[in-house]
């Protein structure tokens, strides 16, 4: 049985996080600004006030601090969920994540997990300053020991949240913040999908668009207008980043025969990089043109002024899917 | 480079307990111990220092890819190390190993780590709270620091009973002092009041680069900026790493917040097996530190209070054995299986290791199927 309520991401984000905290008292918020605040996109709004100051951290003004005391606190049993304040400010946490918390199960030889979520608001589209509009996912894709999601809707976030922070793994959790204020219907009491699993996000026979976060959208505007103009795309949302859920990838691009992958990130060794390889390896004889990628270009991220330049847009992703057609 | 009016010290270099006014807080802690423990602290020094050498030897021999020595620290650590209660958690560096004695850890364990079968290979639950060590300098402080917040949040500091209340206490060296995550993990500590004591050891040297490049001012000073309580030890003595140790974790465990030892010792060997001394520091140096050695200083003071030959000749053949018992175990070590390079890279079922892992499970088959044709 459904349970519909129409949220925006942020919120669903929050509701989400109340259920696991709910849930299971071991689960703890740490983070700049989270309490009284709510944090700068308000996502942790009203948990400090629910849950008290232990279990809703403001902690001092240091990244590597951070991930590096949740680590100590897993090892004490507890669930940390950690938030960096924005995709460009992780770099100083960077050591803690990769170093220790993906190596330290290994380095244990499986005898401990490491249960922490670092939660990433992340990507363009809001004309921000430098170091807040970045897309670092490859970084951490790359990493072996880490699990990395991005979910595209308020429902995917709700639930991906909590799968996310009941995994014993460590989870790099990638928010799209442009898409933390539209609204979209959230099931609370089906969740519909696993953690780790692409999803169909529009069905389409003769192109197939993938992507992730914020780009989904961006894929399904596209995917409306190839229909009114008679083409039909079908619209993939990656979800999961690492380990990436290719069944349902392989299953589309033997329907279809074309792949177009887009993201925010750099183009060059990037995740679609990854999966273009895959799919080359594993679909060859399936595939009617190259893999297309449609990216961020390998520069800096731009001042906001060109960032509409600078991020794939629908026309940019239907110029890609006009050369796969015309192969 | 060596002590000053700051250094507190309980033994002297002639192994004479100093008295005074500043000493006269600690030297009752000194007084309640017994003749037993007083054995056992010299006991694991000297257990140390063989296994140390051992260690050493098989390096040089091709068993080992790396040896990291204490030598020259055994005073700081095992006085430290025995100032802890049976609740408390270590987060050590990667030169404790009289810490992991102390704590129970067999330490084939460092062996396994250093002749590269395993990057770390134990656990603390089952090792006395000791935890793995750490590579990568100074990241273990903020572990600690977190494993302590944690502390506090269960309600298990602070509460009044000592043979309850758990402390941490958390090893690093001079040169990552200068690190941020050290720095950082001050910052967390004192925010938080954490039940937990940085315990520095200042052996002069991070690798070839002298304290002083790191530090103008001595390094014990700098925890007072972060309101932090602190204190310089002679780290060569036992007996004060012992009693400071113990009053300050006393102190952090009863909730009075982080506190922080600076432990004046000299790493007398390599940094590691990999390293060459001479190429930076003089021989005088490492000969004035030769004068102020922990186990030489300790032995004087036992035999002054009446320890009998017998004792130091007996532990001399235990130490023998120890060492003996390494070896033999060490060469004895085989290689781990190849799957296990896949095994607990996560926690939960991941379809890439699992791909991979089936991949070269086939690849290696392959090749004996092929030898049985042959």
């Amino acid at each position: 049985m459904s349970e519909l309520e129409s949220l925006p991401m942020a919120k669903a984000l929050n509701s989400g996080l109340r259920q696991a905290m709910l849930h299971d008292q071991k689960v703890i918020l740490m983070g700049e600004d989270i309490g009284p605040l709510g944090g700068v996109f308000r996502v942790t709004e009203g948990l400090q006030a629910e849950f008290g100051a232990n279990r809703v951290m403001d902690t001092p003004l240091a990244e590597s601090g951070i991930v590096g005391t949740a680590i100590g606190l897993a090892l004490r049993g507890y669930r940390p969920v950690c938030e960096i304040q924005f995709d460009g400010f992780v770099y100083p946490a960077f050591d803690q994540i990769t170093s220790q918390l993906a190596k330290l199960t290994n380095r244990h030889e499986g005898g401990i997990s490491m249960p922490v979520v670092i939660r990433i608001p992340y990507g363009g589209h809001i004309g921000a300053v430098e170091h807040h509009q970045e897309s670092p996912e490859a970084y951490f894709a790359h990493t072996p020991g880490l699990r990395v999601v991005s979910p595209s809707t308020p429902h995917d976030a709700y639930w991906m949240i909590q799968d996310a922070i009941s995994s014993d793994d460590p989870v790099i959790f990638l928010e799209p913040k442009s898409r933390y204020w539209p609204k979209g219907d959230v099931d609370t009491a089906e969740r519909g999908r696993t953690l780790h699993s692409t999803a169909v996000a529009r069905e389409g026979t003769e192109v197939t668009l993938l992507g992730h976060g914020a780009m989904v959208s961006v894929l399904l505007q596209a995917a409306e207008i190839a229909a009114e103009e008679g083409t039909s795309v079908e619209v993939l949302d990656l979800r999961s980043l690492s380990p990436i859920d290719y069944g349902p990838i392989l299953e589309s691009v033997r329907k279809t025969g074309r792949l177009v992958i887009a993201q925010e990130a750099p183009g060059s060794v990037s995740v679609g990089s990854e999966i273009a390889a895959t799919v080359a390896e594993r679909a060859f004889y399936s595939l009617e043109s190259p893999v297309l990628r449609v990216s961020g270009f390998d520069t800096p991220f731009p001042p906001a002024k060109l960032e509409t330049i600078y991020l794939p847009d629908a026309d940019r992703v239907l110029e890609a899917v006009d050369r796969a057609l015309a192969y | 480079m060596s002590y000053t009016e700051a250094t507190l010290q309980l033994l002297s270099p002639a192994g004479v307990l100093v008295e005074s006014d500043r000493t006269a807080e600690y030297l009752p802690v000194i007084e309640q111990l017994t003749d037993a423990e007083l054995r056992e602290f010299h006991r694991v020094m000297v257990l140390t220092r063989a296994f140390d050498m051992e260690g050493t030897n098989l390096q040089r021999q091709g068993q080992m890819g790396l040896w990291v020595p204490s030598l020259g620290q055994e005073g700081a650590q095992v006085g430290s190390g025995f100032a802890m209660r049976p609740q408390d958690h270590i987060f050590p560096s990667y030169r404790e190993h009289a810490v992991g004695i102390i704590r129970g850890l067999d330490v084939l364990n460092i062996i396994r780590l250093l002749r590269g079968l395993t990057h770390g290979g134990w656990t603390a639950a089952d090792n006395g709270n000791f935890h793995i060590y750490t590579m990568v300098l100074g990241s273990q402080t903020l572990h600690a620091t977190g494993y302590a917040m944690g502390i506090t949040l269960d309600g298990k500091a602070g509460t009044g009973n000592p043979e309850s209340d758990e402390a941490v206490i958390t090893y690093f060296g001079d040169g990552s002092t200068s690190q941020g995550d050290v720095n950082e993990a001050l910052v967390f500590a004192a925010s938080y009041q954490t039940p937990e004591l940085f315990f520095l050891q200042n052996n002069q040297w991070a690798i070839s680069v002298p304290v002083s490049k790191q530090s103008r001012t001595p390094l014990y000073l700098r925890a007072g900026g972060f309101g932090i309580p602190s204190v310089q030890i002679d780290g060569n003595d036992v007996l004060v790493s012992y009693a400071a140790s113990r009053k300050y974790l006393e102190e952090t465990r009863a909730g009075g917040g982080p506190r922080f030892i600076e432990a004046l010792t000299y790493r007398m060997g390599a940094h590691t097996s990999s390293d060459d001394p001479t190429k930076y520091r003089s021989d005088e140096e490492t000969a004035h530190w030769a004068t102020l050695d922990p186990i030489s200083r300790f032995e004087t003071y036992l035999r002054g209070r009446g320890e009998s030959d017998a004792f130091f000749a007996e532990l001399k053949v235990e130490a023998a054995d120890f060492a003996e018992d390494i070896r033999k175990r060490t060469v004895e070590l085989g290689t781990p299986p190849v799957g296990d390079m896949f095994d607990n890279v996560y926690s939960e079922p991941h379809p890439l290791i699992d791909d991979q892992k089936a991949w070269l499970a086939n690849y290696e088959a392959a090749f004996a199927e092929s030898e049985v044709g042959e």
